[in-house]
């Protein structure tokens, strides 16, 4: 099928089998790798993107449903600044170790700034449980995104 | 995995997705359910009809004392607050606990409801509360009380030519009382019992208890499990004959919490 979205800004047209996965899309067809594919059944969180302005699974999404949507890669927040405090939190707080899980943590992790100002250590731990860490133990990826959270909380005040 | 070959398909109309339906496809709404089916090559359809875009899908309606959630109203927009007043506040708590944020942006309450996957969160909410499910087929629409829309595991109430349109939900007095338990060892994960019990002033209590590879247990009144959770939740479990003893002790947990919760 003919396929026409917009990715990272850009309107793209591509010919695709409906079976394949946005996930399966972006890396094969539009060599965007950032996004990785771990489960590729929902579980993991590893291709979690933003598809019209929320974050979702790209493994869960196949080439049909993407049809008119506005997909957002991480390479897409390459100037986004809440983006930037992210990465520059998990460095500082060794968030990562081999970054498999890292672009859909982050692309998570904004999601939990933008729309829990207020969020708490459990709150964040359990809005992380749809994504999968397995070198980090979660402690630094935590406390990256708490950083965030009370420097905006701060600068709000 | 990557799925089997098929057809996709994208409905304008309801007409056009009942036709889809009458040559065979597969509906899909949030795709949070049949994606990983498809993925898993655990479903094997040669056609996918994708009902996201019919007019009046997704959406909450209010009319008189009756609310009209739209089949395709998101998990998310649900725990945002998209169904007004104290109804809305309980089924905002269900959904904020279904899998987690990125699929509950996709996932839809009537998507689940029509898998009728016995772990899903609204299989064993929806039973509990006293409302229907418009189901929409080649005739016209049709309502089925929620208590009896789930007849088993993947098995519903619609026949094989009809779409779930709304779930109609009755507005609840503030003074509503409500308890949801379920077991996930880790937040998100398919729920090992669930159970609810609505307790609404001037009507018999209701209580589902779900999760349990079959269709869920409806109690029309559970009035004796609100007076007396523990041993009442001891002597239901009881009757349902499960063979394995955890799984029946999660299940008598499971409703007693709920039945305590909604004291």
């Amino acid at each position: 099928m003919k396929l026409s979205l917009t990715v990272n800004g850009q309107a793209t047209t591509l010919e695709a089998e409906p079976r394949t996965h946005l996930a399966d899309l972006l890396r094969g067809e539009l060599l965007l790798t950032g996004t990785h594919i771990g489960c590729e059944h929902g579980v993991c969180g590893a291709c979690t993107v933003e598809v019209d302005g929320a974050p979702a699974r790209s493994c869960l999404l196949h080439a049909g449903a993407c049809a008119g949507a506005s997909v957002r890669s991480i390479e897409g927040f390459a100037e986004d600044p809440v983006m930037a405090a992210l990465r520059e939190g998990f460095s500082a707080e060794h968030a990562l170790q081999c970054g498999y899980c890292t672009p859909g943590m982050l692309v998570v992790a904004r999601d939990i700034v933008l729309r829990l100002p207020h969020a708490d250590e459990a709150r964040v731990r359990e809005e992380l449980a749809g994504n999968l860490c397995r070198c980090t133990g979660y402690r630094g990826i935590v406390r990256a995104i708490l950083g965030v959270l009370a420097a905006r909380r701060g600068a709000a005040t | 995995m990557k799925p089997a070959a098929f057809t996709y398909a994208r409905p304008a109309d309801w007409n056009a997705a009942l036709a889809l339906l009458g040559e065979g496809a597969r509906p899909v709404a949030g795709g949070q359910s049949l994606g990983p089916m498809l993925n898993l090559r655990l479903a094997l359809p040669e056609a996918v009809a994708d009902l996201r875009h019919l007019p009046g899908y997704a959406g909450v309606e209010l009319a008189g004392e009756v609310v009209r959630i739209g089949a395709g109203t998101t998990h998310a927009a649900i725990e945002d607050g998209a169904v007004p007043g104290r109804l809305g506040e309980i089924l905002a708590s269900v959904a904020r606990r279904i899998a987690y944020r990125p699929v509950r942006n996709r996932g839809t309450i009537g998507g689940s409801f029509a898998h009728a996957d016995p772990a899903a969160d609204w299989v064993a909410v929806l039973p509990a509360f006293p409302g229907h499910a418009v189901l929409l087929g080649p005739q016209g629409e049709r309502r089925v009380p929620l208590a009896g829309f789930v007849l088993g595991v993947f098995e519903t109430a619609l026949r094989a030519d009809e779409l779930l349109r709304a779930i109609e939900l009755p507005v609840l007095p503030q003074a509503t009382r409500w308890g949801h338990w379920k077991f996930c060892r880790k937040p998100g994960e398919f729920s090992k019992a669930t159970a609810c019990l609505l307790a609404v002033p001037g009507a018999a209590p209701r209580a589902v208890l779900a999760a349990l590879d079959a269709a869920p247990l409806v109690l029309a009144d559970a009035a004796a499990l609100r007076a007396a959770p523990a041993a009442e939740a001891a002597r239901l479990v009881a009757t349902l004959g499960l063979e394995d003893p955890w799984r029946a002790s999660l299940a008598r947990v499971a409703l007693r919490h709920a039945a305590e919760a909604a004291a």
